[in-house]
Protein backbone atom coordinates (compact mmCIF):
# COMPACT_ATOMS: atom_id res chain seq x y z
CA UNK A 1 0.00 0.00 0.00
CA UNK A 2 1.78 2.91 -0.77
CA UNK A 3 -1.01 6.10 -1.26
CA UNK A 4 0.79 8.32 0.36
CA UNK A 5 3.58 8.48 -2.29
CA UNK A 6 0.94 8.43 -5.14
CA UNK A 7 -2.04 9.98 -4.02
CA UNK A 8 -2.11 11.62 -7.54
CA UNK A 9 -2.21 8.03 -9.79
CA UNK A 10 -5.09 7.31 -7.31
CA UNK A 11 -7.02 10.18 -7.80
CA UNK A 12 -7.02 8.79 -12.01
CA UNK A 13 -7.67 5.60 -11.01
CA UNK A 14 -10.93 6.62 -9.70
CA UNK A 15 -11.56 9.32 -12.29
CA UNK A 16 -14.49 7.18 -14.72
CA UNK A 17 -16.35 6.34 -11.99
CA UNK A 18 -16.30 9.90 -10.26
CA UNK A 19 -16.87 11.67 -13.35
CA UNK A 20 -19.63 9.62 -14.12
CA UNK A 21 -21.38 10.34 -10.45
CA UNK A 22 -20.37 14.15 -10.63
CA UNK A 23 -22.67 14.44 -14.02
CA UNK A 24 -25.38 12.19 -12.65
CA UNK A 25 -25.84 14.73 -9.80
CA UNK A 26 -25.35 17.84 -11.60
CA UNK A 27 -28.15 16.94 -14.09
CA UNK A 28 -30.40 16.18 -10.90
CA UNK A 29 -29.35 19.74 -9.25
CA UNK A 30 -29.99 21.09 -13.19
CA UNK A 31 -32.99 19.29 -13.43
CA UNK A 32 -34.79 20.09 -10.04
CA UNK A 33 -33.88 23.74 -10.28
CA UNK A 34 -31.64 24.02 -7.88
CA UNK A 35 -28.90 25.30 -9.94
CA UNK A 36 -28.40 27.36 -13.17
CA UNK A 37 -25.34 25.23 -15.14
CA UNK A 38 -24.26 28.79 -16.01
CA UNK A 39 -23.73 29.70 -12.94
CA UNK A 40 -21.65 26.90 -12.23
CA UNK A 41 -19.66 27.58 -15.45
CA UNK A 42 -19.20 31.22 -13.69
CA UNK A 43 -18.58 29.76 -10.23
CA UNK A 44 -15.18 28.19 -11.87
CA UNK A 45 -14.06 30.94 -14.00
CA UNK A 46 -14.35 33.02 -10.89
CA UNK A 47 -11.64 31.09 -9.13
CA UNK A 48 -10.02 30.62 -12.29
CA UNK A 49 -9.32 34.65 -12.74
CA UNK A 50 -10.08 36.54 -9.58
CA UNK A 51 -8.42 34.66 -6.88
CA UNK A 52 -4.63 33.24 -6.54
CA UNK A 53 -1.64 34.25 -4.72
CA UNK A 54 -0.92 37.04 -6.73
CA UNK A 55 -3.71 39.07 -4.49
CA UNK A 56 -1.36 37.64 -1.41
CA UNK A 57 1.79 39.31 -2.96
CA UNK A 58 0.02 42.41 -3.76
CA UNK A 59 -0.45 43.04 -0.05
CA UNK A 60 2.95 41.36 1.11
CA UNK A 61 4.40 43.71 -0.93
CA UNK A 62 2.75 47.22 -0.27
CA UNK A 63 3.46 45.83 3.21
CA UNK A 64 7.23 45.74 2.27
CA UNK A 65 7.10 49.11 1.00
CA UNK A 66 4.91 50.89 3.18
CA UNK A 67 5.56 51.26 7.04
CA UNK A 68 1.76 52.33 7.95
CA UNK A 69 0.46 49.48 5.55
CA UNK A 70 2.15 46.97 7.41
CA UNK A 71 1.51 48.09 10.86
CA UNK A 72 -2.18 48.51 9.41
CA UNK A 73 -1.84 45.06 8.43
CA UNK A 74 -0.83 43.73 11.77
CA UNK A 75 -3.69 45.37 13.50
CA UNK A 76 -6.23 44.38 11.59
CA UNK A 77 -5.52 42.45 7.89
CA UNK A 78 -9.25 42.58 7.02
CA UNK A 79 -9.57 46.42 7.38
CA UNK A 80 -5.94 46.90 6.01
CA UNK A 81 -6.56 44.48 2.65
CA UNK A 82 -10.22 46.34 2.83
CA UNK A 83 -8.48 49.82 1.79
CA UNK A 84 -7.02 48.29 -1.21
CA UNK A 85 -9.43 48.06 -3.92
CA UNK A 86 -7.03 46.23 -6.36
CA UNK A 87 -7.26 43.22 -4.46
CA UNK A 88 -10.15 40.67 -4.44
CA UNK A 89 -12.39 41.36 -1.89
CA UNK A 90 -12.15 39.34 1.77
CA UNK A 91 -14.73 39.39 4.72
CA UNK A 92 -13.92 38.87 8.25
CA UNK A 93 -11.13 37.63 10.14
CA UNK A 94 -7.97 37.76 8.01
CA UNK A 95 -4.92 37.68 10.35
CA UNK A 96 -1.35 38.36 9.27
CA UNK A 97 1.69 37.30 11.21
CA UNK A 98 4.98 38.68 10.64
CA UNK A 99 8.07 36.93 9.93
CA UNK A 100 11.50 37.92 11.51
CA UNK A 101 14.91 36.90 12.05
CA UNK A 102 13.87 35.28 15.71
CA UNK A 103 10.13 33.82 14.38
CA UNK A 104 9.15 32.01 12.00
CA UNK A 105 5.31 31.42 11.20
CA UNK A 106 4.05 28.27 9.20
CA UNK A 107 -0.21 27.97 8.54
CA UNK A 108 -2.26 24.41 8.53
CA UNK A 109 -5.67 23.20 8.65
CA UNK A 110 -5.16 20.16 10.12
CA UNK A 111 -9.02 19.28 10.51
CA UNK A 112 -9.99 20.02 6.64
CA UNK A 113 -8.02 22.30 4.36
CA UNK A 114 -8.56 26.26 5.82
CA UNK A 115 -7.11 28.30 3.87
CA UNK A 116 -7.16 32.30 2.90
CA UNK A 117 -8.86 31.51 -0.88
CA UNK A 118 -9.11 35.55 -1.58
CA UNK A 119 -5.34 36.10 -0.68
CA UNK A 120 -3.63 32.78 -1.67
CA UNK A 121 -6.49 31.29 -4.50
CA UNK A 122 -7.27 27.44 -3.38
CA UNK A 123 -4.90 25.57 -1.81
CA UNK A 124 -2.97 23.06 -3.61
CA UNK A 125 -3.29 19.41 -3.08
CA UNK A 126 -0.04 18.86 -0.58
CA UNK A 127 -1.58 21.88 1.63
CA UNK A 128 -4.71 19.68 1.78
CA UNK A 129 -3.47 15.66 1.99
CA UNK A 130 -2.62 13.75 5.15
CA UNK A 131 1.37 13.95 5.27
CA UNK A 132 1.23 17.71 5.80
CA UNK A 133 -1.92 18.28 7.88
CA UNK A 134 -0.77 15.35 10.54
CA UNK A 135 3.32 16.60 10.73
CA UNK A 136 2.83 20.43 10.09
CA UNK A 137 1.86 20.82 13.92
CA UNK A 138 4.87 18.31 15.67
CA UNK A 139 7.59 18.27 13.32
CA UNK A 140 7.44 21.36 10.85
CA UNK A 141 11.46 20.98 10.14
CA UNK A 142 11.06 18.08 8.70
CA UNK A 143 7.63 19.26 6.51
CA UNK A 144 10.17 22.25 5.56
CA UNK A 145 12.78 20.11 4.75
CA UNK A 146 10.81 18.52 2.20
CA UNK A 147 10.08 21.79 0.68
CA UNK A 148 14.12 21.90 0.54
CA UNK A 149 13.63 24.97 3.35
CA UNK A 150 15.34 24.87 6.36
CA UNK A 151 15.35 27.27 9.51
CA UNK A 152 18.61 28.47 11.96
CA UNK A 153 18.27 25.77 14.88
CA UNK A 154 17.26 28.92 17.06
CA UNK A 155 14.66 30.32 14.93
CA UNK A 156 11.31 29.94 16.91
CA UNK A 157 8.87 28.07 14.75
CA UNK A 158 5.38 29.19 15.37
CA UNK A 159 2.91 27.07 13.58
CA UNK A 160 -0.70 28.45 13.47
CA UNK A 161 -3.74 25.28 12.75
CA UNK A 162 -6.62 26.85 11.88
CA UNK A 163 -9.26 25.21 13.74
CA UNK A 164 -11.86 28.23 13.62
CA UNK A 165 -12.67 31.23 10.23
CA UNK A 166 -10.03 32.65 11.32
CA UNK A 167 -7.37 32.65 8.08
CA UNK A 168 -3.82 33.60 8.57
CA UNK A 169 -1.52 34.96 6.19
CA UNK A 170 2.31 34.76 6.82
CA UNK A 171 4.71 38.05 6.02
CA UNK A 172 7.69 36.75 4.73
CA UNK A 173 10.68 39.18 5.72
CA UNK A 174 11.72 41.25 2.89
CA UNK A 175 14.35 39.76 0.42
CA UNK A 176 17.78 41.72 1.20
CA UNK A 177 18.67 43.62 -2.06
CA UNK A 178 15.76 45.38 -2.70
CA UNK A 179 16.16 48.59 -1.54
CA UNK A 180 14.31 50.71 -3.96
CA UNK A 181 12.33 48.24 -5.94
CA UNK A 182 8.56 48.92 -6.53
CA UNK A 183 5.74 47.53 -4.74
CA UNK A 184 5.18 45.31 -8.44
CA UNK A 185 8.90 44.33 -8.90
CA UNK A 186 8.59 43.17 -5.17
CA UNK A 187 5.76 41.90 -5.77
CA UNK A 188 7.21 39.24 -8.18
CA UNK A 189 9.40 37.90 -5.68
CA UNK A 190 6.68 36.90 -3.13
CA UNK A 191 5.55 33.03 -3.36
CA UNK A 192 2.41 31.48 -2.85
CA UNK A 193 4.72 29.09 -0.42
CA UNK A 194 6.01 32.25 1.46
CA UNK A 195 2.74 33.24 2.33
CA UNK A 196 2.23 29.77 3.95
CA UNK A 197 5.51 29.68 5.40
CA UNK A 198 6.82 26.33 3.34
CA UNK A 199 9.25 28.54 1.89
CA UNK A 200 10.29 31.79 1.04
CA UNK A 201 10.30 34.65 -1.48
CA UNK A 202 12.55 34.45 -4.28
CA UNK A 203 16.31 35.73 -4.26
CA UNK A 204 16.34 38.90 -6.35
CA UNK A 205 18.46 39.24 -9.30
CA UNK A 206 21.60 41.34 -9.48
CA UNK A 207 20.73 44.53 -10.89
CA UNK A 208 21.04 44.97 -14.52
CA UNK B 1 -15.95 13.42 16.42
CA UNK B 2 -12.45 11.36 16.60
CA UNK B 3 -12.10 10.98 12.78
CA UNK B 4 -9.34 10.25 10.62
CA UNK B 5 -9.95 13.59 9.79
CA UNK B 6 -8.04 14.67 13.12
CA UNK B 7 -4.87 13.83 11.95
CA UNK B 8 -2.90 16.57 13.41
CA UNK B 9 0.50 14.28 15.23
CA UNK B 10 -0.44 11.37 13.32
CA UNK B 11 2.33 9.62 11.64
CA UNK B 12 3.38 7.85 9.12
CA UNK B 13 1.87 9.34 6.04
CA UNK B 14 4.67 9.51 4.68
CA UNK B 15 6.59 13.19 2.74
CA UNK B 16 4.58 16.14 1.54
CA UNK B 17 4.71 16.36 -2.11
CA UNK B 18 4.62 19.80 -3.46
CA UNK B 19 3.87 19.85 -7.21
CA UNK B 20 5.09 22.56 -9.47
CA UNK B 21 2.87 24.10 -11.44
CA UNK B 22 0.08 22.98 -10.05
CA UNK B 23 -3.02 23.54 -11.83
CA UNK B 24 -5.99 24.69 -10.55
CA UNK B 25 -7.86 21.57 -10.64
CA UNK B 26 -6.76 18.22 -12.07
CA UNK B 27 -9.57 17.29 -13.91
CA UNK B 28 -13.06 19.24 -14.79
CA UNK B 29 -15.23 16.90 -12.75
CA UNK B 30 -13.37 18.68 -9.80
CA UNK B 31 -14.04 22.30 -10.38
CA UNK B 32 -17.71 20.93 -10.82
CA UNK B 33 -17.87 19.87 -7.82
CA UNK B 34 -16.48 23.00 -6.24
CA UNK B 35 -19.21 25.03 -7.92
CA UNK B 36 -22.06 22.02 -6.56
CA UNK B 37 -20.95 22.61 -2.76
CA UNK B 38 -20.32 26.48 -3.36
CA UNK B 39 -24.12 26.98 -5.17
CA UNK B 40 -26.15 24.42 -3.06
CA UNK B 41 -24.66 26.08 0.70
CA UNK B 42 -25.17 29.74 -0.46
CA UNK B 43 -28.87 28.82 -1.95
CA UNK B 44 -29.19 27.90 1.30
CA UNK B 45 -29.17 24.10 1.63
CA UNK B 46 -26.53 23.54 4.01
CA UNK B 47 -24.39 25.54 6.10
CA UNK B 48 -20.31 25.55 5.99
CA UNK B 49 -20.15 23.51 8.86
CA UNK B 50 -22.51 20.84 8.34
CA UNK B 51 -20.26 20.43 5.32
CA UNK B 52 -17.71 19.61 7.16
CA UNK B 53 -19.03 17.31 9.28
CA UNK B 54 -20.14 15.16 6.25
CA UNK B 55 -17.02 14.65 5.05
CA UNK B 56 -15.61 13.61 8.54
CA UNK B 57 -18.08 11.31 8.64
CA UNK B 58 -17.13 9.57 5.63
CA UNK B 59 -16.15 5.56 6.49
CA UNK B 60 -12.27 6.32 7.44
CA UNK B 61 -11.02 4.06 4.82
CA UNK B 62 -12.98 6.17 2.25
CA UNK B 63 -12.08 9.34 3.88
CA UNK B 64 -8.17 8.34 3.61
CA UNK B 65 -8.48 6.65 0.17
CA UNK B 66 -10.35 9.18 -1.69
CA UNK B 67 -9.06 12.60 -3.61
CA UNK B 68 -9.59 15.82 -1.96
CA UNK B 69 -12.84 16.57 -4.71
CA UNK B 70 -13.91 13.11 -4.52
CA UNK B 71 -14.60 13.69 -0.55
CA UNK B 72 -16.39 16.73 -1.11
CA UNK B 73 -18.25 14.77 -3.70
CA UNK B 74 -19.37 11.91 -1.20
CA UNK B 75 -19.76 14.41 1.21
CA UNK B 76 -22.48 16.45 -0.47
CA UNK B 77 -23.80 13.44 -2.01
CA UNK B 78 -24.93 11.84 1.66
CA UNK B 79 -25.94 15.73 2.70
CA UNK B 80 -27.90 16.47 -0.51
CA UNK B 81 -30.11 12.71 0.59
CA UNK B 82 -30.50 13.67 4.49
CA UNK B 83 -31.63 17.15 3.73
CA UNK B 84 -34.10 15.90 1.66
CA UNK B 85 -32.79 17.62 -1.60
CA UNK B 86 -32.14 14.69 -3.44
CA UNK B 87 -33.35 11.30 -3.25
CA UNK B 88 -30.83 8.34 -3.23
CA UNK B 89 -33.16 6.71 -5.53
CA UNK B 90 -32.21 9.51 -8.08
CA UNK B 91 -28.55 9.76 -7.43
CA UNK B 92 -28.91 5.89 -8.29
CA UNK B 93 -30.61 6.91 -11.73
CA UNK B 94 -28.68 9.86 -12.64
CA UNK B 95 -31.70 11.95 -13.10
CA UNK B 96 -34.43 13.72 -10.58
CA UNK B 97 -37.58 11.66 -10.08
CA UNK B 98 -39.56 13.33 -7.50
CA UNK B 99 -40.36 17.01 -7.22
CA UNK B 100 -37.72 19.71 -5.74
CA UNK B 101 -37.73 20.87 -1.88
CA UNK B 102 -37.71 24.66 -1.52
CA UNK B 103 -34.14 26.18 -1.00
CA UNK B 104 -33.98 28.66 1.60
CA UNK B 105 -32.24 31.38 -0.81
CA UNK B 106 -34.28 29.95 -3.95
CA UNK B 107 -32.35 28.88 -7.15
CA UNK B 108 -28.68 29.54 -7.69
CA UNK B 109 -27.58 31.69 -10.45
CA UNK B 110 -25.43 33.73 -12.14
CA UNK B 111 -26.35 36.59 -10.63
CA UNK B 112 -25.35 34.90 -7.29
CA UNK B 113 -21.65 34.33 -8.08
CA UNK B 114 -20.30 36.85 -6.89
CA UNK B 115 -21.73 37.35 -3.40
CA UNK B 116 -19.94 34.00 -3.01
CA UNK B 117 -16.53 35.05 -3.96
CA UNK B 118 -16.41 37.36 -1.04
CA UNK B 119 -15.87 35.70 2.27
CA UNK B 120 -18.58 35.00 5.11
CA UNK B 121 -19.00 36.89 7.70
CA UNK B 122 -18.57 34.43 11.02
CA UNK B 123 -18.94 37.32 14.11
CA UNK B 124 -21.98 37.47 16.26
CA UNK B 125 -23.43 39.87 19.16
CA UNK B 126 -21.91 38.81 22.37
CA UNK B 127 -24.50 37.12 24.53
CA UNK B 128 -22.12 37.43 27.53
CA UNK B 129 -18.69 38.85 28.76
CA UNK B 130 -15.41 36.98 27.40
CA UNK B 131 -14.25 34.70 30.45
CA UNK B 132 -10.82 34.50 28.93
CA UNK B 133 -8.03 37.61 28.01
CA UNK B 134 -4.99 37.69 26.62
CA UNK B 135 -2.29 36.06 28.80
CA UNK B 136 -4.77 33.63 30.44
CA UNK B 137 -3.82 30.55 31.46
CA UNK B 138 -6.34 28.31 29.80
CA UNK B 139 -6.16 24.26 29.68
CA UNK B 140 -7.98 22.33 26.40
CA UNK B 141 -10.95 20.60 27.93
CA UNK B 142 -10.70 16.79 27.37
CA UNK B 143 -13.64 16.44 25.98
CA UNK B 144 -14.87 14.06 22.94
CA UNK B 145 -18.26 14.89 21.04
CA UNK B 146 -19.15 12.56 18.78
CA UNK B 147 -20.25 15.13 16.49
CA UNK B 148 -18.59 17.76 14.80
CA UNK B 149 -15.68 19.97 16.65
CA UNK B 150 -12.99 22.07 16.28
CA UNK B 151 -11.32 20.99 18.96
CA UNK B 152 -8.34 18.96 17.63
CA UNK B 153 -7.77 16.07 19.82
CA UNK B 154 -3.96 16.77 20.07
CA UNK B 155 -4.41 19.60 22.19
CA UNK B 156 -7.17 18.57 24.45
CA UNK B 157 -6.45 17.93 28.15
CA UNK B 158 -2.94 20.49 27.53
CA UNK B 159 -2.59 24.04 29.02
CA UNK B 160 -1.78 27.05 26.97
CA UNK B 161 -1.92 30.64 26.70
CA UNK B 162 -4.72 32.89 25.19
CA UNK B 163 -3.08 35.26 22.39
CA UNK B 164 -5.77 36.59 20.59
CA UNK B 165 -9.50 37.31 21.61
CA UNK B 166 -11.26 37.12 17.87
CA UNK B 167 -14.03 38.12 19.50
CA UNK B 168 -17.87 36.41 19.29
CA UNK B 169 -18.34 34.04 15.98
CA UNK B 170 -20.79 31.39 15.34
CA UNK B 171 -20.00 28.64 17.17
CA UNK B 172 -19.58 25.11 14.63
CA UNK B 173 -20.07 22.87 16.97
CA UNK B 174 -23.79 23.92 17.21
CA UNK B 175 -23.75 24.71 13.89
CA UNK B 176 -22.92 21.70 12.32
CA UNK B 177 -26.26 19.79 13.69
CA UNK B 178 -28.52 22.40 12.67
CA UNK B 179 -28.96 23.19 16.54
CA UNK B 180 -28.86 27.24 15.37
CA UNK B 181 -25.26 29.53 15.61
CA UNK B 182 -24.65 29.53 19.37
CA UNK B 183 -22.50 32.48 18.95
CA UNK B 184 -19.22 31.90 21.63
CA UNK B 185 -16.12 33.60 22.18
CA UNK B 186 -13.13 32.21 19.92
CA UNK B 187 -9.66 32.79 21.08
CA UNK B 188 -6.16 31.89 19.63
CA UNK B 189 -4.68 29.65 22.09
CA UNK B 190 -0.48 29.03 22.30
CA UNK B 191 0.66 25.85 23.35
CA UNK B 192 4.75 24.23 23.53
CA UNK B 193 5.15 21.64 21.60
CA UNK B 194 6.45 20.02 24.71
CA UNK B 195 2.98 20.45 26.40
CA UNK B 196 1.63 18.48 23.37
CA UNK B 197 4.17 16.06 22.16
CA UNK B 198 6.46 15.52 25.76
CA UNK B 199 10.15 16.25 26.70
CA UNK B 200 11.63 15.35 23.22
CA UNK B 201 9.47 17.94 21.26
CA UNK B 202 11.55 20.96 19.49
CA UNK B 203 11.69 22.96 21.98
CA UNK B 204 11.91 26.28 19.32
CA UNK B 205 8.08 24.77 18.21
CA UNK B 206 4.94 26.07 19.71
CA UNK B 207 1.57 25.52 17.77
CA UNK B 208 -1.25 27.42 18.16
CA UNK B 209 -5.37 26.51 17.83
CA UNK B 210 -8.04 29.09 17.87
CA UNK B 211 -10.38 27.74 20.53
CA UNK B 212 -14.15 28.77 21.27
CA UNK B 213 -14.90 29.52 25.30
CA UNK B 214 -16.78 26.13 25.43
CA UNK B 215 -13.58 24.12 24.75
CA UNK B 216 -11.33 25.83 27.51
CA UNK B 217 -11.38 26.02 31.24
CA UNK B 218 -9.02 28.30 33.12
CA UNK B 219 -5.52 26.73 34.14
Amino acid sequence: MSDHDHHHDHDHSDLSETELRVRALETILTEKGYVEPAALDAIIQAYETKIGPHNGAQVVAKAWSDPSFKQALLDDATKAVSTLGHVSRVGDHLVAVENTPRRHNMVVCTLCSCYPWEMLGLPPVWYKASPYRSRAVKDPRGVLADFGVSLPKVTEIRVWDSTAETRFLVLPMRPEGTSGWSEQQLAELVTRDSMIGTGFPKTPKAPS
Amino acid sequence: MNGVHDMGGMDGFGKVEPEPNEPMFHTEWEGRVLAMVRAMGAAGAFNIDTSRFYRETLPPEVYLGSSYYRKWLLGLEDLLVDKGFVGADEIAAGHAMAPAKPLKRGKFTRADVERIMVRGKFARPAPAAAQFKPGDRVRAKNIHPTTHTRLPRYARGHVGVVELNHGCQVFPDSAATGAGENPQWLYTVVFDATELWGPDADPTLKISIDAFEPYLEAA
